[in-house]
């Protein structure tokens, strides 16, 4: 089944199913009030997103300066820089380091990127095992699901769906409550700390200037990873690279009240190497990975680049009306909602993705919500245009519009259209076949009632009134002067 | 519905010119990515229109189309400038008499409860959001009652709507739920396709709520 045929059945199915739509609005909204409230703590929102684009901009925008200074610098406290170029390649890094190093488990925070590589199934498949330490992560890990939000990856379950997947896989009473459950999560995961070889994070933020990892998150699962195991491996973007330390009091707080709401995550670490000479504690070594996987195409391309200022704190994702009705599994990506509506065509291509870009009414609310002011919805535009004009169209579309141009620059034929508009509706309502098979607007008279045309056009009622005022005029463009 | 603008804008002193050759500013055809020949009908549009001293639209979808979109439809174009001149004349009805005329009570009288629908390009494109609700107080009788939802998409986004009549559809039906919380007994809108979207779901609903454009509120006596 194709990606597209992939999407337009699930999202049917999640359309109209209430328990989903309940769940998800009940969290998108207890989102929005809570951000609703957090921002309104801001001196200037608007000063925020701007200074966020700014460097932003600064680092995409010289991105090969900044990861060679990052990496300089992390080669200097004994941190070892690979690049990966591709999906297949980071994960070959990560197993041969893996098998260099006899590991054979390991612990992982939040991280989507490995999701993006399909780092887990391969490992397994590998031999070693993974651990998501995350707690939503860990649901996810053990309901053998993929995450349903960047940010959120259990947003979609309630606390009794969790209760009744701990009882079924790890054999809890049912009934716990959500701090039993959270305790009962935190003595398996403990476990696994204590006998996992490495730990495995993501990267908020890569600092070039002085080669350390920013991290973000709320459970402290993270750096535990970081310093737990004895070898740490970060794997990250290109584009995560920031110029200064200075950035990141910039960064962080913005990251917080759009991921979650909250003034500012309850950890926040930078990491600065591996267990310096005379340290007691720390990794014995530590790896950064950044993976291309078609990033610096999006780089080549300054229309679009600004994507790579997302700073994935799923805003967009709550904000999207599109994603509150089919939610994120719908997808079938890694990033879901709007980011993942734009992003995934981009790296992916047209031909198997561009039905995202499309799958999206340009309402404009994930643009009002990112906190780096990226205009998400012109990108969907961008998208739509670059999809056609490279071949990758539906042809009766093209035949469509080619007609429908010729049309619109016709105002007789035009006029002629509405007319036929008007008797082919009274005709449809004789027969009945409104909302049926037959009808060629079932796609909307299916769901909707088709609204009744007014019996006289305006274009009838001015024309009327002009003559009996006696200045009817042609406005035909050549003579409208 | 255009005949209760061209009714507000007359009683204003207005002079009101209807060029016959007028068609559509290539929206729908721009937002599916056909921007050749969504280029050719809105050059249309421009010349049909580049007389005019001021263009005011019954849509703030279109009126977002004119204004925000052709700059980059007609880049490096030699209809730039006509273009341009253009846009910088389009207004959406409501913006054109708050904004512009800074007129907002037109001594109408309309006997009813009215929820508002922020479309999304009047919301988000032109930033219109106090000017259709300043008109709206402004009219004896009418009670506005404002709904949780009100910024949210009503789902139609044009050739969305039967790309993806479900996603469009069920969007529809969460806009409408919000509606139907006010018990207001209209709902009304800047945008005339908005309103066919959540008209088309109540009456499937057999709801008793009825739509109406702002401008039909707002010509009532």
């Amino acid at each position: 089944m194709s990606h597209a045929a992939q999407f337009d059945r699930d999202a049917r199915k999640k359309a109209f199913d209430l328990r989903h739509r309940a769940v998800i609005n009940k969290a998108t909204t207890t989102y929005s009030t809570t951000v609703a409230k957090t921002k309104a703590a801001f001196l200037d929102w608007e000063f925020g997103r701007q200074n966020i684009r700014q460097r932003k901009w600064e680092a995409i925008n010289h991105l090969d300066r900044y990861l060679e200074e990052f990496e300089k610098n992390a080669r200097e406290r004994g941190t070892i820089v690979h690049y990966a170029k591709d999906a297949p390649h980071a994960r070959t890094i990560v197993l041969d380091l893996c098998r260099a190093k006899n590991v054979r488990k390991l612990v992982k925070s939040k991280s989507m990127l490995t999701e993006e590589i399909h780092l887990n199934e391969f490992l397994e498949e590998h031999g070693v095992k993974p651990v998501e330490t995350d707690l939503g992560e860990y649901i996810v890990q053990i309901r053998k699901e993929k995450p349903y939000h960047i940010v959120t990856p259990v947003m979609h379950l309630t606390k009794e769906d969790i209760d009744q997947t701990f009882h079924e896989l790890l054999g809890s009473p049912l009934g716990s409550s959500a701090e039993d459950l959270t305790a009962i999560a935190r003595k398996e995961l403990r476990q696994e700390y204590l006998t996992a070889d490495m730990g495995i994070t993501g990267a908020n933020f890569v600092v070039a200037e002085t080669g350390m990892i920013s991290l973000t998150e709320n459970e402290g699962n993270a750096r535990l990873s970081v310093s737990l195991p004895r070898i740490h491996v970060v794997i990250c973007g290109i584009e995560k690279v920031i110029p200064k330390l200075s950035d990141i009091p910039n960064f962080i707080p913005m990251l917080a009240v759009s991921g979650t709401g909250q003034q500012v995550s309850c950890y926040n670490t930078l990491v600065g190497g591996p267990r310096q000479p005379g340290e007691t504690d720390g990794p014995e070594e530590m790896h950064v990975i950044f993976l291309d996987n078609e990033r610096s195409r999006v780089l080549a391309n300054a229309e679009q680049r600004e994507i790579l200022h997302c700073i994935r704190c799923g805003a967009c994702l709550n904000a999207c009306p599109v994603f509150r009705t089919i939610g994120g599994h719908a997808y079938g990506t890694t990033y879901q909602g709007p980011i993942g509506s734009v992003l995934t065509p981009l790296l992916r291509g047209y031909p198997g993705w561009k039905h995202l870009s499309y799958g999206s009414s340009l309402c404009g609310a994930c643009t009002q919500m990112c906190p780096a002011n990226i205009h998400l919805h012109h990108h969907l535009l961008k998208n739509r245009r670059n999809a056609v004009n490279s071949g990758a169209g539906k042809w009766y579309e093209k035949i469509l519009f080619i007609g429908w141009s010729m049309v619109m620059r016709c105002p007789f034929i035009y006029g002629f259209g509405n007319f036929f508009g008007r008797m082919g509706q009274k005709m449809m309502r004789l027969l009945r076949i409104e909302g049926t098979i037959l009808d060629p607007a079932q796609n909307w008279s299916k769901t909707r009632a088709v609204g009744t045309i007014a019996g006289k056009s305006f274009h009838a009622w001015w024309r009327e009134r002009q003559e009996v005022n006696g200045h009817y005029k042609t406005s035909r463009p050549e003579s409208h002067s | 519905m255009g005949i209760s603008m061209v009714q507000v804008l007359e009683r204003l002193g207005h002079e009101v010119e209807f060029p016959m050759g007028q068609t559509c500013c290539g929206q729908p055809a721009f937002n599916t990515g056909y921007w050749k020949e969504a280029r050719e009908v809105a050059s249309f549009f421009v010349d049909v229109f580049s007389q005019a001293d001021v263009i005011v639209a019954p849509s703030a979808s279109c009126t977002a189309m004119v204004r925000n979109f052709y700059g980059e439809l007609f880049r490096n174009h030699p209809k730039a400038a006509a273009a341009a001149a253009v846009s910088g004349k389009t207004f959406e009805f409501t913006e054109f008499l708050v904004k512009k005329l800074g007129i907002t009570d037109l001594g109408a009288r309309f006997e009813g409860t009215v929820t508002f629908h922020d479309g999304c390009h009047g919301r988000r494109e032109l930033n219109l959001k106090e000017e259709p609700r300043k008109l709206l107080r402004a009219v004896k009788g009418l009670e506005l009652r404002e709904m949780g939802l009100c910024e949210q998409c009503c789902g139609f986004g044009g050739t969305f709507s039967v790309k993806f009549p479900d996603i469009s559809t069920a969007m529809g039906e969460a806009k409408v739920g919000s509606i139907e919380e006010t018990g207001a007994q209209y709902v009304s809108s800047c945008d005339p396709s908005c309103l066919m979207q959540i008209g088309g779901i109540l009456t499937k609903r057999k709801s008793p709520i009825k739509t109406i454009y702002i401008a039909e509120i707002l010509a009532s006596r």
